[in-house]
């Protein structure tokens, strides 16, 4: 086809995707000449269905049924979940906890991160089509992707009793809190992991990254002297600074038509960016010293608002996640008690934790018997949904005169970029183009034109 | 080495968890997994044999099962598709056998399942095809 067509006609542009729950999620674009006219991302999304699902549920079995909404991070909407009522039930927990919760954190973003870098979004960089392809072509990288992932997993694993969906953390501190014998072993995987992710770090850095920039608004959570996990104020580049019970004041959850998801909008505001990008460029002077300097070796420095750059972003702070692990297990002592008695009362409380693609939201309300009466989860992947959309707008007219592949490759790499839930259906991503002048049928993978090429 | 795949909270989805779980009862040691289908190269790592059993969806009556060798499969990814997150069942198979972390021999049971959605109930057509597959594969493993 001749894409120069598309100048003068309108044009559809569809990328579908298959998941494994019911619904589908679909990318459509609309072109008329060289104008967007409509972008839409449509993203069926299971966390609301949990919502009604834990009404009437116990307090203390809340963490357990969260963790399942996801496979990947499941430590994420245990940690919102926990925090969140132990705000409502009045709970104030061990500094150890504290640290242990953290150490978990780690894991779950190493886990996640070297998932997302290594599998998922290098493969767009290195012109191959799947995480197969890139065994074939550059196995070292994905083995050594798969050995950080497997240190994330184990960390997971001695916390929380099981890898996926783990068990062990409890509202008030964790069922089970292991020695500091039992933590030792992991310190040298973690040295490991922490070499493995700063040769990452160096190698992603050298990839070719479309110029691409935009104003975004970033929101992550902030805290003094620490780089974000479990606690602190939600803040922005513009001005942002509140608690998070404050969220549901300065964020509103709006309908759209073309998909069952809320998307999430700052008030009076609109669209706002989640995740690596924003958490590193306004907490980058909480970063310890192993990750600045790793960022710096990048030529990393915020604000970085290229958001093909979040590879880079995602392996620095799997340096950090490595380089706070070690300072965690040095530093630590179990705590008195693995977890302290909570007496059920009514009562609300919400919590945001960083979950590894951006803000994870939980907001519960209790009854006297501490069964839940209402429960509000807000994932990451809704609050970026329209930031997402905006992108398009501004990538596809940057591409018109590409071919077709090219058009649709670039446009679900930029979705990729915010390793969304729908991010890891490389396989299913397909593009359906319509035009009135021409019709086309039939589908393209966008990846399916790639050269697989050497490394930077 | 058996493990059944799947998420207990997505209706069907738990067929492969039920079969690890009954297996247990009737005294076979099985393993429930759930998510992230990577984590299962070093799950199986040293295992010469793999028995996994997992819910598909390739259009055939609900409760439906099918037994086959992944490397000669009849049926392609799209009968196992992506889980929420993460890659797909044969994007690991395929994966494992390129980085040469395939066992020797693998067999795949596949339920298949009608709802998949979240908190959906399991359809009492699969419940009766897990009784089936528990006790044909603690016949396979003890005989």
């Amino acid at each position: 086809m001749n894409p120069g067509a598309a100048q003068k006609a309108g044009k559809t542009i569809k990328v579908d995707y298959l998941a494994r729950v019911e619904g589908e999620g679909a990318l459509r674009v609309r072109l008329r000449g060289d104008r967007v006219e409509e972008v839409k991302l449509e993203i069926f999304e299971p966390p609301r269905l949990f919502e009604g699902f834990l009404r009437g549920r116990r307090f203390d079995e809340v963490a357990d049924i969260t963790a399942r909404i996801c496979g990947i991070c499941p430590i994420a909407y245990q940690m919102s979940a926990v925090h969140a009522l132990e705000h409502a039930l009045g709970v104030a927990i061990d500094p150890a906890v504290r640290a242990l919760r953290r150490l978990f954190y780690c894991g779950e973003w190493l886990e996640s991160h070297a998932l997302h870098v290594f599998l998922l979004h290098a493969p767009d960089f290195l012109g191959c089509q799947d995480a197969f392809e890139m065994a074939r072509h550059h196995r070292a990288l994905v083995e050594q992707g798969l050995r950080i992932k497997k240190t994330g997993n184990a960390l997971i694993s001695l916390l929380g009793g099981r890898e996926i969906h783990p068990v062990s953390a409890a509202v008030g501190g964790f069922y089970r809190v292991p020695s500091r014998r039992e933590l030792r072993p992991i310190a040298e995987d973690l040295k490991r992991a922490l070499d493995a992710s700063l040769s990452a770090a160096r190698v992603v850095s050298g990839f070719e990254f479309p110029d691409f920039q935009q104003d975004y608004e970033f929101v992550a959570l902030t805290h003094p002297g620490e780089y974000p996990f479990n606690e602190g104020r939600l803040i922005s580049n513009l001005g942002l600074d509140i608690a998070p019970a404050e969220f549901e004041e300065h964020f509103i959850e709006r309908h759209v038509k073309h998909s069952n998801a809320l998307q999430c909008q700052l008030r009076g505001r609109g669209s706002y960016l989640v995740g690596p990008l924003a958490r590193f460029n306004l907490n980058y002077d909480k970063l310890p010293e192993e990750a600045r300097q790793a960022a710096q070796d990048c030529g990393l420095a915020p604000p970085c608002r290229n958001p093909f750059r979040s590879i880079v972003v995602r392996a620095v702070e799997m340096v950090f996640a490595c380089a706070e692990a070690l300072r965690l297990i040095e530093a630590y002592e179990p705590p008195a008690a693995p977890k302290v008695e909570v007496e059920p009362r009514a009562g609300a409380g919400a919590a945001i934790t960083e979950a590894p693609r951006g803000i994870l939201y939980h907001r519960y309300e209790l009854d006297s018997r501490g069964l839940i009466v209402s429960a509000k989860i807000i994932p990451p992947t809704s609050q970026n949904q329209r930031r997402i959309e905006e992108d398009l707008w501004h990538l596809v007219p940057q591409l018109l005169d590409r071919p077709p592949e090219e058009l649709a490759w670039r446009a679900e790499q930029a979705i990729r970029n915010y390793d969304p839930c729908i991010s890891c259906a490389t396989h299913f991503l397909k593009l359906h183009l319509e035009r009135d002048d021409s019709p086309f049928s039939g589908s393209l993978s966008g990846r399916a034109g790639l050269q697989p090429r050497s490394l930077p | 080495m058996i493990i059944g795949l799947g998420t207990d909270t997505g209706g069907d989805d738990a067929a492969g968890l039920l079969v690890a779980r009954r297996l247990r009862e009737l005294g076979v040691e099985a393993q429930d997994y759930s998510g992230e289908v990577l984590g299962l190269l070093d799950l199986w790592e040293g295992a010469d044999s793999v028995i996994l059993i997992d819910a598909m969806r390739s259009g055939r009556p609900a409760g439906t099962v099918c037994v086959f060798d992944p490397r000669q499969a009849p049926f392609g990814s799209e009968a196992f598709p992506v889980s929420t997150h993460g890659l797909g069942l044969f994007d690991a198979l395929a994966l494992a056998e390129e980085l040469g972390r395939l066992p020797r021999r693998v067999v795949i049971y596949g339920i298949e399942g009608r709802n998949f959605a979240p908190c959906d109930e399991i359809s009492p057509e699969v419940l009766a095809a897990v009784e089936d597959v528990a006790r044909r594969i603690a016949r396979e493993v003890s005989g």
